[in-house]
Parts: structure tokens; sequence; C-alpha cells
């Protein structure tokens, strides 16, 4: 007995590798066998929610139609597969997830409704939802009021916490201030000039670079601009950028906006891969709409790119395509999304409740080693540790991974010195 | 026929019916939630009601009614985020004591025009005159200049689309494309919990009988004949001695008066306010809500605003990828098939038969208004 336990402390690496080897079998006997111990309603569920002795309702809350219904479309899709795999592994305490999905129609009041309608009248466990801050300000109070979980995926401009929000996406400072210091140092940049849409996650995050560029790096902005949500026309400020010669342009414009401002910019002669271009907001399913051939070149800062190289992205990435079919793309904001099921279902797990003041005291600390971007962390603030991540745009639409900070980042929402 | 009563008897039937229905029958009925949905289908009734005094029978077609009912709603919604924004609800900000989108903007102190929504009572005034005073000067800057039909449609559009980019660009000021949020108590009354939105709804349907007693009351008074021949004979009206103008002003003023009032209670019953219904679309779906109900009856438009906003909240809880397929297909039947709407629905087949069955022979009264659009106005 003795020998054998000193043989395996010898070798921990191969001896985590067996067990867990081991535990593969044992997955697909889950279902059964925790259905045998799932523990009792009454025990689990305090307040009336919508918990059975075998099934748990939750809400997915997102926009499928209207003008957010192209972005938002990967994270219902990305939650609907977590959603799945749980249910394939044995639940979440011996109960299988069953979903309702609502449509918040890309219009903010119609947001709050619905979740309003989840939580009163379909007493759901937890939402997964809500996608710009807009959507998410108006969805805030509701579930203040009627003390409900919500997982939300963006990256945002922080300013806020909330115990009854989990946001599995970056907080502006985690995507940010790692990206300009690599580029300060990479490329020697003391000059940047900012491009942003103009509304409150533009406008902070460019703040926030704004304070780190002048008081930490030591550089000068040279221009901040910002266009109406969808705007088209960017020559004057192409022009600008012309004539200042940023060592960096740093953008933050969203949505249909970015088509026309890289189209413009190349065609403006703004070579991407001779000025360096930092940006926030394009992921992969941007690019789908702009085309790589404008924009390769360009550098991303975000905390996830499609073609990560580890083990649980090459797992997650084969099953979404299988799922959704061979041509979608998965951006920052679709791995946030897959993280909120996985992240709830750990989290109740840790609590052994579904009672969302027992989740809510229980996320702090709850760890995710399946995540595809590598490991996350829910910190005490309700964010997630995460790694910042610089990836370069390539023809194809996808990225290459660049520069990834050592660490995990810690999430700070309400940054000292950068207000 | 004596028109100038304030309501025929199958009207003052017809309004009762539908205060029963509101008063007893729907509060019986539905839950608390279900309840402060209808709270807020509602608020568009108002605007409903104001547009079939000015385009059902003044013939003033506006495509831009969301203006009146955000500017409502805005001035509302002011007050209540300043009482939300107390220094001890706003700590955690650079500048405590302001709107959080303030801080978020880098605003440091409160803007002249927001100070006076201090006041509760300048606030009242100020959700009715706003909006109605922006109407006269919009109706007498079209209506003076006789542009009428098409292009004051049109007009009405680009004043909504303005205003979205103005509140849109001015977030400092208005909280931009977030709109106000997070709206929580009148003078120190919550209006969040589930009896306040009870005593919510009970207040916003005596409004709205208030308003539809105003609209009976216009409509039945010699004011309304004018409107109504305007609309058919604009010229012989002018050539009569009557300024055109002025009445299509007044027509254009209740209306927009009205579409405030339900703005400012959207702005209670919701507990919050957004540029997404100051715009084009909103204006828009406002007009269908009264053609659906039929344009030229005031008790039509409540409940066409019902039926439409009912459908919308049910198909897309049922369909949520495709119920704007369904919705959209709803309105091509209903205008298709029922160009007066369920009014039309209502004076052509349903009360026919109820004459024929309690022995009247009056098909034609009741709640689709017949009588006074057939008439010739009584001189």
């Amino acid at each position: 007995m003795s020998d054998e336990a000193n043989k395996g402390l010898l070798s921990p690496l191969r001896r985590k590798l067996l067990m867990g080897m081991a535990a593969v079998p044992a997955v697909t006997m889950l279902p059964r066998a925790s259905f045998a111990q799932a523990p009792a309603t009454s025990a689990v569920n305090t307040t009336g929610l919508a918990v059975t002795d075998t099934e748990v309702t939750v809400g997915i809350l997102h926009s499928a139609t209207g003008t957010m219904a192209i972005s938002e479309t990967g994270s219902i899709e990305a939650e609907k597969l977590a959603i799945e795999q749980i249910n394939a592994a044995g639940g979440v305490l011996g109960r299988k997830i069953k979903f309702i999905q609502e449509d918040g129609a890309s219009d903010w009041p119609t947001f709050a409704e619905k979740a309003k309608k989840l939580l009163v009248n379909d007493k759901v466990a937890a939402i997964m939802g809500c996608w710009t801050s807009a959507s998410r300000k108006a969805v805030l109070p509701v579930m203040e009021q009627y003390n409900g979980m919500l997982y939300y995926p963006t990256f945002y401009e922080g300013l806020e916490q909330s115990k009854n929000v989990i946001y599995t996406g970056q907080e502006a400072t985690q995507q940010i201030l790692a990206g300009l210091n690599w580029i300060a140092k990479e490329k020697g940049a003391k000059s940047f000039f900012f491009i942003g849409s103009d509304y409150i996650w533009p406008r902070t995050s460019n703040k926030i670079a704004r304070k780190h560029v002048e008081n930490v790096l030591k550089g000068k902005v040279v221009g901040e601009e910002y266009y109406a949500l969808g705007s088209t026309q960017f020559n004057s400020v192409i022009n600008k950028i012309k004539l200042t010669k940023p060592d960096v342009i740093f953008t933050d414009v969203v949505g249909g906006s970015n088509v026309a401002f890289y189209k413009q910019l190349k065609a403006a002669g703004i070579d991407l891969s001779k000025q360096p271009l930092l940006t926030i907001s394009v992921t992969e399913d941007e690019i789908d709409g702009i085309g790589g051939e404008n924009i390769a070149g360009a550098y991303a800062c975000m905390k996830y790119f499609q073609s990560l190289d580890n083990p649980n992205n090459k797992a997650f990435v084969p099953a979404f395509k299988k799922a959704w079919g061979e041509k979608t793309v998965i951006g920052d904001v679709t791995q946030a999304a897959y993280l909120g099921p996985w992240l709830w279902k750990l989290t109740v797990e840790k609590a052994g409740s579904f009672d969302v003041d027992k989740i809510a005291a229980a996320s702090p600390g709850v760890e995710f080693k399946g995540a595809p971007e590598g490991y996350v962390r829910i910190h005490e603030n309700h964010h997630l540790w995460s790694k910042t991540r610089v990836g370069r745009a390539k023809l194809d639409g996808q990225f290459e991974l660049i520069y990834e900070t050592a660490d995990l980042v810690e999430p700070d929402p309400f940054p000292k010195g950068y207000q | 026929m004596n028109d100038s009563r304030f309501a025929t008897r199958s009207e003052l039937i017809g309004i009762l019916v539908l205060a029963v229905f509101l008063v007893v029958i729907l509060p019986l009925c539905l839950d608390v939630f279900r309840l402060n949905l209808v709270a807020k289908y509602l608020t568009y009734a108002f605007v409903a009601l104001g547009l079939v005094i000015c385009w059902g029978y003044g013939g003033i077609l506006s495509l831009g009614q969301g203006v009146f009912f955000g500017l409502g709603g805005y001035c509302m919604a002011m007050f209540l985020k300043l009482e939300a924004s107390s220094v001890e609800n706003t700590k955690i900000q650079s500048t405590p004591g302001i709107p959080d989108f303030m801080d978020w903007n880098q605003i440091t102190a409160l803007p002249f025009f927001w100070k006076p929504f201090h006041s509760l009572t300048f606030t009242i005034l100020a959700v009715i005159l706003v909006p109605g005073i922006f109407a006269l000067i919009i109706g007498a800057a079209m209506f003076k200049r006789r542009v009428g039909g098409t292009y004051f449609a049109i007009i009405t559009q680009a004043v909504a689309a303005i205003l979205t980019i103005l509140i849109v660009g001015q977030q400092g000021y208005t909280g931009g494309i977030n709109g106000m949020t997070d709206l929580r108590t009148l003078k120190g009354w919550d209006i969040r919990p589930d009896h306040a939105k009870v005593v919510l709804y009970f207040f916003e349907v005596g409004l709205l009988f208030a308003c539809i007693c105003i609209a009976q009351l216009v409509r039945h008074s010699k004011l309304g004949r004018i409107l109504v021949a305007m609309r058919d004979q604009e010229d012989r009206v002018r050539f009569s001695g009557y300024s055109v103008a002025n009445f299509k002003i007044f027509a254009f003023c209740i209306a927009a008066i009205f579409a405030a009032i339900g703005g400012a209670m959207f702005a209670l019953n919701v507990g919050f306010m957004s540029p997404s219904f100051v715009g084009i679309v909103p204006s828009i779906e406002m007009v269908i809500y009264t053609a659906v109900g039929g344009r030229l009856s005031i008790l039509g438009a409540v409940y066409g605003t019902l039926l439409v906003n009912f459908a919308k909240t049910s198909l897309s809880e049922s369909f949520p990828e495709l119920w704007l397929f369904g919705l959209g297909g709803l309105f091509i039947a209903v205008v298709l098939a029922f160009p007066n709407g369920l009014a039309g629905i209502w004076g052509d087949y349903v009360q026919p038969r109820i004459g024929k069955l309690m022995g009247t022979r009056k098909p034609k009264a009741g709640w689709t208004d017949n009588s006074v659009a057939d008439g010739a106005p009584a001189e």
C-alpha cells in the first residue's frame, strides 16, 4: 500500500493522467449514477425556482432578431452547446438542464421585459444572456429586484459589479492594458490615435487607454475620434491619421461600421502590415464581414482566439463546428458565452444548491479547467481571472497568437487612477 | 341625433365595457407580471388615442409620435433618475450625486437644464408643456405654410430621426443609446415592487379614461366636426372662413400631449427610458396600433394597441426566432382584409347581429363612429 502511494507521488503527472483516463469511461455512466444520488429537491432549492427531481430550467436571453442578431447568434449557439454537453455528462446535481429561450430583439426594454418574464413566470435558476452594455444595463435592475443570476458574456467597460451577475468576458482594463504594454514594448510605440463608436464602451475603454498611455507608457494620444453607431464614412479620420502619422492606431469601432472602416483604410493606402493597428472590437465573427484581405496584419487584443493551441480548445472547436456547421467561426464573446453554463454548473455543485444567494456567495474561487481559453477562475468581484492575448489577423480570417500574458490578469472593474 | 352630446348611448356602453374590462376583468385574471405588461401596452394606447384625433379625424398622418412619447418619457425619467442618483446611492462615482451615465462621460456637475427636474411639479408641467410646445412649433411651421399629407409625414419622420441622433450623440446629458435605466422611486415611494405596479396600473387606467373623455369631447364638439370636414374637403372649410392651420395645429398638439402622457407613464411603469422609443420604427409601430384598432374609433385604438402588443409578446415567447414574420403577416392580413381595423370588424359583422338579436335597427352606431364620418358638418 505505502509503496504504491510513494510511487504515485514520484510521478504525479503520470498519476494524474492515469486518473484522468480512468475517469473517461466513468463519464458515460454518470447520468444514471448521479440520478440515483441526486439530492432532494427540497434541499437544493429553497426559493421556489424551476427545479424538479430530474430537471432544472435556465433561461437564454439574447437577440435572435434585429441588428444585434448577427453578433448574439454565436453566444446562443455556444450556450446551447454547453448545456448539451453538461447534460451528456450527467447534468447539474443529477438534474438535466432544460432551457427557455427568449428573444431580446435588439431592443433594450424588451430585454428587461423578457428577463422579468423568465424570473417571475418561469422561475429560471439562472439566465445566460445579454450582449450589449445597454441590454445589460436594462436587465440589471430586474436581476437585482427579483434576485436572479445572470451570466454575461461580452467584454465590457467595467464600472459595474453586482451580486446577481457573473461577468464571463473581460472588463476594460483586463482587455486593454496588457495589449498596450505589449505594443509599446514590441513596436516602441509612443503616439496613439484612438477611433471608436460613440457609446459608453468605447468611450470608457479609450479613457482607460488614454490614462495608461499618458501616465504609464509616457506616450501621447495624438487624436481621439468617435463615430455614431452604424457610421460608414471614415474618410476624414483616415486623412487625420495620414497627417498625424501615429505609431499605433487604436480602435474600438463596433458592428457593421468595421466593414466600411477597414475597407476605406485599405483604399486610402494604409498598409496594416506596416502601420500597426490594435483593435479591441474585432473578433473572428467581425472578420467574417470585413473580409480577411482587408484587415490582415492588424492586431487584436482579446482573451480567446479560435486558433488557440490547447487541448480544451482542440476539443471545443470541432464540437462547436459539429453542432453548428463547418463554416461557423468562434469569436471571443462566443467562447465567453460557452463558459456561462459551465461556471454555473460548477458553482451549483460547489454550493450544493440552486439558491441564487448561495450561488452568488459560492462563486468566488470557482475554477473551470475545461475552458477553451485555458483556465479561468471567478474573482471576489464576480469577474473572471483570465489571460490577455494579442493575435494578428491573417488572410483566412483567423488570428495568429502573437503574445499572451504569462499569468492570469486580475479583473479590476473600478480601476484606481484610470477614472 | 344631437351631436353635441358627450357620447351616444352605444358609445357610453362601449366605454363602460372597456372600463369593466380594464378595471375588473384584467386585474382579476392576470398575475402582477402580466398586469404590468398590460400597463406597458396601455402607455402606447395614449399615443394611439392621439393618433385617432390627429390622423383619423384630422387627416394628419404623423409618423413621428415617438418624438412626443419620448419627450414625455424623458422628462419623467429625468426626475426619477435624479431621485435615484442621491449622493449615498452614487458613492462609488468620481462625482457622487449626479446620474451614473454623466459620471461615465466625465461630466462633473449637473447640467443646468437638469436642475429644475428636482421638482415633481415642474416635471409634470414639463411632461405636458415640452412636447406640447414642440408640437406647436412644428405644427405652426408646417401647417401655416400649408405643408400637409405625405410631406408632413416625411418631415415628422425626419424629426424622429433627428431627435434619436441627438439623444444618442449627447450621451453625457441623456444616457445615450443605453437610455436612463434603474429608475427607483417617486418622491420616496418605491415604484418597483408588485403592489406599486398595481397602483400605477390603476392610476394609468384612470388617466387613460380621462384622455378618452377629452377625445370624446373633441369629437362631439363643433371642433371635431370641423376637423372631419377639413379632412374630407380642406378647401371648402378654408373658403368658409375657418383657419384650417389653427385647427390642424390644435389636433396635432392634443395628439402630442396624449403621447407624452403615455411616455411619462411608460417611464414610471417600466422604470426605463431609451432612445429606442423615439425613432422612426417605434413611431410607425404606433401608427400600426391605430390602424389595427381602426383609425376612426377612439375605443378601437385601445383595443388595437392591446391586441398588437399582446400578439407581439406571445408570439415572441413561443417562437423566439420567427415571431417577426408572424407579426408582419398579421398586419398585412388585417390591413388587406379589414381596412377599418377592429372597429370595422365590429361595425360590419358583430354589431348588425347584436342589433338583430336586440331588435334595434341602427347598424352603424357604436364605436365605429361612422355617424360623424358620414355626416356633413352641421352648421
